[in-house]
């Protein structure tokens, strides 16, 4: 049987779709933008792809996309839906698809319009007769930020972390965005700032929140012999992992504990190395806490020392780990989900074209998706070597 | 009990909580096997995955397990600021509930109390103990 390390698989391409406010696009030919300069990247073109991954893009998805871009032909198709984690799921599937030989050029694609056809819903998300709308939309918990606010809340009960801490994350990610020139936000941040800002639900205020903004992306996964094709450097996935826990918030297992465990130990236990080896992180933003936590979850601190651990700018330009290095879901884009625009900014630090952000000497990039209600998670390790 | 009946709030499997409610009963199923308590219902115990289930009736005493303060509108039912938290029974099962007052916190004791409804069966809701 064929594995990643006898068959190397490469992230031979990548690329944002227009990002903002778009209103010259659809959602399909946004990814079609994304997909055909992703693979110019790759020195490849739309009749090399036969695997096509894709989430969010309607029902059965990669039909849709396959369709729009006259790719009929794949031989591993894929609309794996979880969530904002999808897209490394996605890696995850097609490192392995391509592993053994299932094909060979695989396009992740994704994109959205959430801003300016509709903004954030805060509502319940629960439509027909279902565990939701029975137990959970009586009672009023905005989705998703009422959610992360009873995660946020007993992490700070249980380990004491608080809203300073938080705040950290924030104003870290707001400085590096200010380095990134396609940030939606760049105008300084303080701690003071954020939490001066309308609480929304406690303990999360508006600025514990990533954005609503329009945005996607696409990557382009290959073997090494179509990798030699590549017009950049092509970056190598050596790990990748995911999992998943709850749908109903009433059963998360430990609102203090993600599916981020799982899928970190997978990916780590993949490629061999610890979060030690890690020069920076790319975790899923959508609130301070989610960053928080994932970090602990994925053993870059001990379970509830993340406060801590965030503090002192140790994720911001400068500090130790960083995070969030494109400015994150928090001030440079949050397209609905984020998963797809984390691996692209990780592949980016690995090729050393980050420019006034880049991070120096960086070797080994981890990327993280998390979605739903911090139901689901999936990692991925990726190494320029 | 007629199929007619059996759907009449559009989820058979909750059928019989809703019943109880309607009686101001709070019911959450108990499995023969391990002993553990679960809700929402399903057809089997998902704890030890092979236990027989039954329904049980329990007082709804508990303890608040996370809380937070909703700030926002999200619709006309609804209006800020309330309390929403997930209450862990003393039985096990975690159930998300609002919160009567804006003084409760976590680790607090709750007792439950039923809001009664036009357009449903009685609403289970906790009420600091
Ligand atoms: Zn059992």
């Amino acid at each position: 049987m064929n594995n990643p390390e006898k068959n190397p698989v490469y992230i031979a391409g990548v690329a944002e779709t227009p990002l903002g406010e778009v209103y010259d696009h659809t959602e399909l030919s946004m990814v079609a933008v994304a997909a055909k300069e992703a693979l110019a990247e790759a020195g490849l073109t739309m009749k090399d792809v036969d695997g096509i991954l894709v989430n969010y893009m309607g029902e059965e998805g990669s039909v849709q996309v396959g369709e729009y871009l006259g790719i009929f032909n794949a031989r591993w198709t894929d609309s794996t839906d979880l969530g904002g984690a999808a897209f490394e799921a996605h890696v995850h599937h097609a490192m392995m698809a391509i592993a053994q030989e299932r094909c060979e050029v695989a396009l992740i694609a994704y994109a959205s319009r959430q801003r300016s056809l509709r903004g954030r819903t805060m509502a319940s998300r629960e439509q027909r007769v279902t565990i939701g709308s029975q137990f959970e939309a009586p009672y009023g918990l905005p989705f998703p930020i009422g959610y992360y606010a009873l995660i946020a809340a007993r992490h700070m009960h249980q380990y004491g972390t608080t809203s300073e801490q938080l705040a950290e994350i924030a104003v870290a990610a707001r400085r590096w965005a200010q380095m990134n020139p396609k940030a939606w936000r760049r105008e300084p941040l303080t701690v003071k700032d954020v939490l001066a800002s309308r609480m929304v639900c406690d303990p999360l205020h508006t600025l514990d929140c990533c954005l609503v903004t329009d945005g996607g992306g696409a990557l382009i996964l290959t073997d090494k012999e179509h990798a030699r094709n590549a017009v950049k450097k092509p970056i190598r996935v050596i790990g990748a992992g995911e999992s998943q826990t709850h749908w109903h918030i009433s059963q998360m297992p430990d609102l203090t504990v993600s599916a981020g465990a799982v899928s970190g130990r997978e990916a780590f236990g993949m490629a061999g190395v610890t979060p030690k080896d890690v020069d920076f992180v790319e975790p899923y933003d959508s609130f301070t806490i989610t960053v928080l936590q994932t970090l602990e979850d994925l053993g870059f601190c001990k379970k509830g020392e993340g406060g801590a651990f965030v503090s002192n700018g140790r994720l911001a330009p400068g500090g130790t780990l960083p995070a969030m290095t494109m400015g994150g879901g928090l001030s440079y884009n949050h397209p609905g989900a984020l998963g797809l625009l984390l691996m692209v900014e990780a592949v980016r630090q690995l090729r050393g074209e980050a420019g006034e952000r880049q991070v120096k000497n960086a070797k080994i990039g981890v990327a993280h998706g998390v979605g739903g209600v911090f139901s689901t998670a999936a990692t991925v390790v990726m190494t320029n070597d | 009990m007629t199929e007619e009946k059996k759907t009449q709030y559009g989820d058979p499997m909750t059928y019989p909580f809703w019943e109880a409610a309607a009686q101001h009963r709070l019911i959450i199923q108990h499995c023969k096997r391990c002993g553990s308590h679960q809700f929402y219902p399903r057809p089997f115990c998902v704890k030890c995955a092979t236990g027989e289930v039954e329904w049980v009736e329990t007082k709804g005493d508990g303890t608040i397990y996370s809380l937070t303060t909703v700030r926002v509108q999200i619709s006309p039912a609804f209006n800020p600021p309330y309390n929403v938290a997930l209450v862990q029974l003393d039985e096990g099962p975690r159930m998300l509930t609002d919160i009567e007052g804006i003084n409760a916190k976590i680790g607090d004791r709750v007792k439950l109390t039923w809001r009664e409804r036009t357009d449903a069966p009685p609403l289970p809701v906790w009420i600091p103990a």
